[in-house]
């Protein structure tokens, strides 16, 4: 059993006594480690609490490393360490005088384990030692930490902490914290509301979660909480962090709505090329995503053997890569396969069908049937909170902004290069721009490779949210197809168009129809939709489609 | 002319001789058939029971075979393809005359393959957790049934340790697995008192990679005031972008627990698991187990793959207690005959690899134990939680009205899978 607020107050006592006669304290925290060897949970949060309480500067790494999983029982003596991964096994060093003991494999030690309810625990005392620190960021971890774990002796350190701060969001993020915990805690009524009052100035789902905790009725409809004052304050702030999480809910709406479009652009683009423009029907062209991807792997695997410390810059290396090896594959494909079949959909459909199963395949043989990881780098992980209701992740962020970015250089270099030009040509009055002068040969196959290198491209991108396997063209043929001829066979506008409205109606429909009917849902308008505007959104006028 | 006809005598004499070698020779191996996916979708997760089954027949050949016979593994591939495996299964009975299938992973294909098992009394070993609601003559199930995994873990998430959660999202892919098991799930925590406003469902296609609603909505259902748990039976390929999102979302395990059941060691590899430590998963193993056997399985496999990287996980070790459990079930009855194999089956026990036994129940379902683990940041899962001794696998759940009069008992006087009253067989 963890303590009550009895025995808490017991601690702060010995906390306060603590400080006054350290030396006391510090012979105390090995018998105090030494409860970390037990195994149940329960002694161990007992054990943590005593080493927090017991206020020594030595358990902060000790806990850290608990923390981590990096704390272990050394077989041979039966020390408890602090173990570093090194090659093939740990170096450990004394979790007490920091002595260095050597490397050990990893079946020499066994680890201190650790379950969610302590990990909160300890990162709860932790935030209580890192309060004072002086980067921004670690204070607002330990903020967060204190909000979660709403323990009674961080009252006065918080309220030290918010005097001092300066800085505007670890000062929200502290007061936060401290309405938190004086709502937990507490027993005094106009510190619970005055409490309740800060909270709801907080968009916030897990400050929702707090507010509403109050609300609880038990099994018979009878309220929990006995404080009618107390109740009313939470519902007032219920009501005002429900105001701000709907907008907020709205504006995620639209933001997961233009990244699932993102996304869709980006795999449909490089269709847009060669299936749309060209009128191949290119049914490899997910494997060529799968291929993007992998180069990714392949890329990064050299990135974490030769140069470690540059990792994060490995994804700007492995677009142009990815573009030039899955372009050459999509030129040798043009020029083996399907030149020899223009003007006989059935066979291309078949031919390249077949190609994408071997494909596949090859990928299975060579990098084995399992997911690969392919790493996020830093700039990719984790997200923007803009409020606790609105969280956009940097990955999605990126991404936008990458499908964007291909399809503004795609244009440009449709409309104001001199390849762009050669290339509507052909694909306008191939007789025509061949009696001009035009290689119609040559711009086939640069075409077709252009298609497929942003095919790779794009599988550079999704290789931060999928799966790199070798199923992971599969996945998306289908819905860039879709999109494709939603927006219009042979019109790049019209697969943007495509690609957002069907990511937005996708994402608001979600809610609502669960993520499988919307996807029938989706697909049976665009079939009416095709019924009555055959050639999708926005139509090409002229000669191309007549022939 | 004589010399020509002798010449002749003798390449026949040979030839016989020959034949007669090759004939002893089939004589003398036992064919073990593998329905395992080398190809399409569920590659990634077969293939490894595949090298599994090859190790242990390698490894029984080097200790002198079975029976004082050469054992030797047919495998075929029925390339993710359900109709396939009920073709692949035929093969193997029909046609390769094996004595014992392993195989298939998803349900589906276990449904697909079963009529062609029953009709022509194959057998079958099942190394898969699954949803339970079934027991046939011919397949041993050496998985978890849904009392062996599912419940333990809502249990555990229950319970003061796992955070006391009184409010559950079911995450599963649109399946027969998921949503039998969370029709189980559902009925279980009704009768804990539940209600079905705090229980939200939901389903999504196979390889679902837009994560980003589905996590919100968790996160909206889960600011209630109420402590909050998610249950997810999401399959396979689906999980990489899912636990990719609630990462990248920031819900920490502290706040949301996610208990996975199709998600073990091998769905990590794929993944960077620094932001996922502490979501949990429930299996009857896990690598990490601390025990001896484990550690010489682990070596083994190692060894026969060839790569120190790779890791093991429950499947594996439920074909390995299978294949352990058929050899000395075969050299028990003295033949690979299926009927005496099958009765030599019941209260065959063999060491697991958590340190404990598992024993072949008369339902065709093992006794396990139950193990729940948190995801560690180097890609492994810790045990957090276990029960003291061998859960029995359960046929029909007790928590689904029409199935708990049901019994299965493959021995006298029940001899069958799914029935009220015990069905005395004629002779």
């Amino acid at each position: 059993m963890f303590p009550t607020r009895m025995v808490r107050a017991l601690r702060c006592l010995v906390l306060a006594l603590g400080l006054l006669l350290p030396t006391a304290a510090l012979a105390d925290l090995e018998g105090d480690l030494d409860g970390l060897r037990e195994k149940s949970y329960n002694a161990k949060g007992e054990a943590v609490e005593r080493i927090v309480a017991g206020g020594d500067e030595r358990a902060v790494p000790i806990l850290e490393a608990f923390l981590e999983g990096n704390l272990f029982i050394a077989d041979q003596d039966d020390r408890i360490v602090i173990g570093e991964d090194s090659d093939g096994g740990y170096r450990i060093i004394d979790a007490l005088t920091g002595e260095a003991l050597g490397e050990v494999g990893k079946r020499d030690v066994s680890k201190i384990k650790i379950n969610n309810k302590l990990r909160q625990l300890v990162k709860g005392s932790l935030g209580a030692l890192t309060l004072g620190s002086k980067d921004p960021a670690a204070r607002i971890r330990a903020a967060d930490a204190v909000f979660r774990s709403t323990q009674v002796e961080m009252i006065p350190a918080l309220e030290a902490a918010i005097a001092k701060e300066t800085d505007a969001t670890v000062k929200a993020r502290l007061r936060r914290a401290l309405a938190a915990t004086q709502l937990a805690e507490s027993e005094d009524t106009e510190t619970r509301v005055a409490a309740l009052q800060v909270l709801g100035e907080f968009t916030d789902p897990e400050v929702r979660t707090l507010a509403a905790g109050v609300l609880v009725t038990d099994g018979d409809g009878n309220p929990t909480e006995a404080d009618a004052a107390v109740r009313a304050a939470a519902e007032a702030a219920l009501k005002s962090i429900e105001e701000g999480l709907a907008v907020a809910s709205l504006i995620a709406n639209i933001f997961q709505g233009i990244s699932l479009g993102s996304v869709l652009l980006l795999a449909a683009i490089g269709l847009a090329i060669t299936f749309g423009v060209m009128g191949v029907i290119n049914m490899a062209h997910g494997e060529m995503v799968m291929l993007g991807a992998y180069t990714t792997f392949v890329v990064q695997e050299l990135f974490r053997a030769s140069f470690p410390g540059a990792f994060d810059y490995s994804l700007l290396v492995a677009v142009p890569i990815a573009f030039v090896v899955t372009g050459v594959i999509g030129i040798g494909i043009e020029r083996g396969i399907i030149r020899w079949l223009y003007g006989r959909p059935l066979e291309t459909l078949l031919a390249t069908w077949g190609l994408s199963l071997i494909l596949q395949q090859a990928v299975r043989t060579i990098f084995g049937p399992t997911n690969r990881e392919v790493g996020n780098p830093s700039w990719m992980s984790g997200a923007w909170e803009v409020t606790g209701g609105l969280v956009l992740t940097y990955n999605r962020i990126w991404i936008i902004l990458f499908a964007l970015l291909v399809f503004a250089a795609l244009m440009a270099l449709i409309r104001r290069s001199s390849y762009g030009l050669q290339m509507r040509a052909v694909t306008q009055n191939r007789p025509m721009a061949s009696s001009m002068g035009i290689r119609t040969g040559w711009v086939d196959a640069m075409t077709f490779g252009l298609g497929s290198g942003i095919a790779g491209m794009a599988g550079v991108a999704l290789s931060q949210i999928d799966n790199v396997s070798p199923n992971l063209g599969q996945g998306y043929i289908i819905d860039s197809f879709m999109v494709v001829v939603f927006g219009g066979v042979g019109n790049l506008w019209g697969t943007l168009v495509g690609a957002f409205s069907l990511g937005l109606v996708n994402k608001f429909l979600e809610p609502y129809a669960g993520a499988v009917l919307a996807k029938i849902f989706i697909l049976v308008a665009i079939i009416l939709f095709i019924q009555k505007r055959p050639r999708g959104l926005f139509a090409l006028r002229g000669r191309a489609l007549e022939s | 002319m004589k010399s020509v006809l002798r010449g002749a005598m003798s390449a026949a004499a040979f030839a016989a001789a020959l034949a007669g070698v090759s004939a002893a020779q089939a004589a003398e191996t036992i064919k073990v058939g593998v329905l395992h996916s080398l190809s399409g979708t569920m590659a990634i997760s077969e293939t490894t029971l595949k090298d599994t089954v090859l190790m242990m027949v390698d490894d029984l050949n080097k200790k002198g075979g079975l029976l004082g016979k050469q054992v030797e593994a047919v495998v075929v591939d029925p390339a993710s393809d359900w109709p396939l495996f009920a073709e692949k299964a035929r093969e193997l009975i029909e046609k390769e005359e094996v004595a014992v299938v392993f195989g298939c992973w998803t349900s589906v294909s276990r449904k697909s393959v079963l009529p062609v098992f029953e009709e022509l009394n194959g057998l079958l070993f099942y190394p898969v957790q699954y949803e339970g609601e079934e027991s046939s003559r011919n397949v041993f199930y050496t998985g978890a049934a849904p009392n062996q995994q599912a419940i333990p873990a809502v249990e555990y998430l229950m319970s003061e340790d796992g955070g006391g959660a009184e409010r559950f999202v079911l995450l599963g892919t649109d399946y027969v697995y998921p949503r039998t098991t969370n029709k189980i799930l559902r009925a279980f925590l009704n009768a804990k008192g539940i209600s079905d406003d705090d229980i939200m469902e939901n389903y999504t296609p196979f390889g679902h990679s837009d994560w980003q609603t589905i996590v919100a909505e968790v996160k909206e259902f889960a600011s209630q005031g109420k402590k909050t748990a998610v249950v997810s039976t999401i399959n396979g390929d689906a999980n990489v972008p899912f636990y990719k999102e609630l990462g990248n979302q920031g819900i920490k395990a502290e706040d949301i627990p996610v208990v996975a059941f199709s998600v073990g060691e091998e769905e990590l590899a794929g993944l960077d698991t620094g932001p996922l430590v502490g979501h949990l998963a429930a299996w009857n193993y896990f690598m990490s187990v601390e025990a001896d056997v484990n550690d010489e399985f682990i070596t083994a496999w190692h060894a026969f793959i060839g790569d120190e990287k790779r890791v093991t996980n429950d499947p594996m070790e439920a074909t390995y207690i299978g294949f352990k459990m058929w050899t000395q079930a075969v050299e028990q009855a003295g033949t690979t005959e299926v009927d005496a194999v099958r009765q030599a089956m019941y209260g065959q026990t063999v060491p697991n690899l958590t340190g404990g036994t598992a024993v072949m129940n008369t339902n065709h379902h093992l006794s396990k134990p139950v193990l729940i683990g948190e995801i560690q940041d180097d890609g492994m899962i810790e045990t957090v939680w276990s029960t003291d001794k061998e859960v029995v696998g359960d046929a029909w759940s007790d928590f689904i009205p029409e199935s708990a009069k049901l019994t299965a008992d493959w021995t006298f006087p029940w001899v069958c899978g799914n029935c009220e009253e015990p069905k005395y067989v004629k002779q």
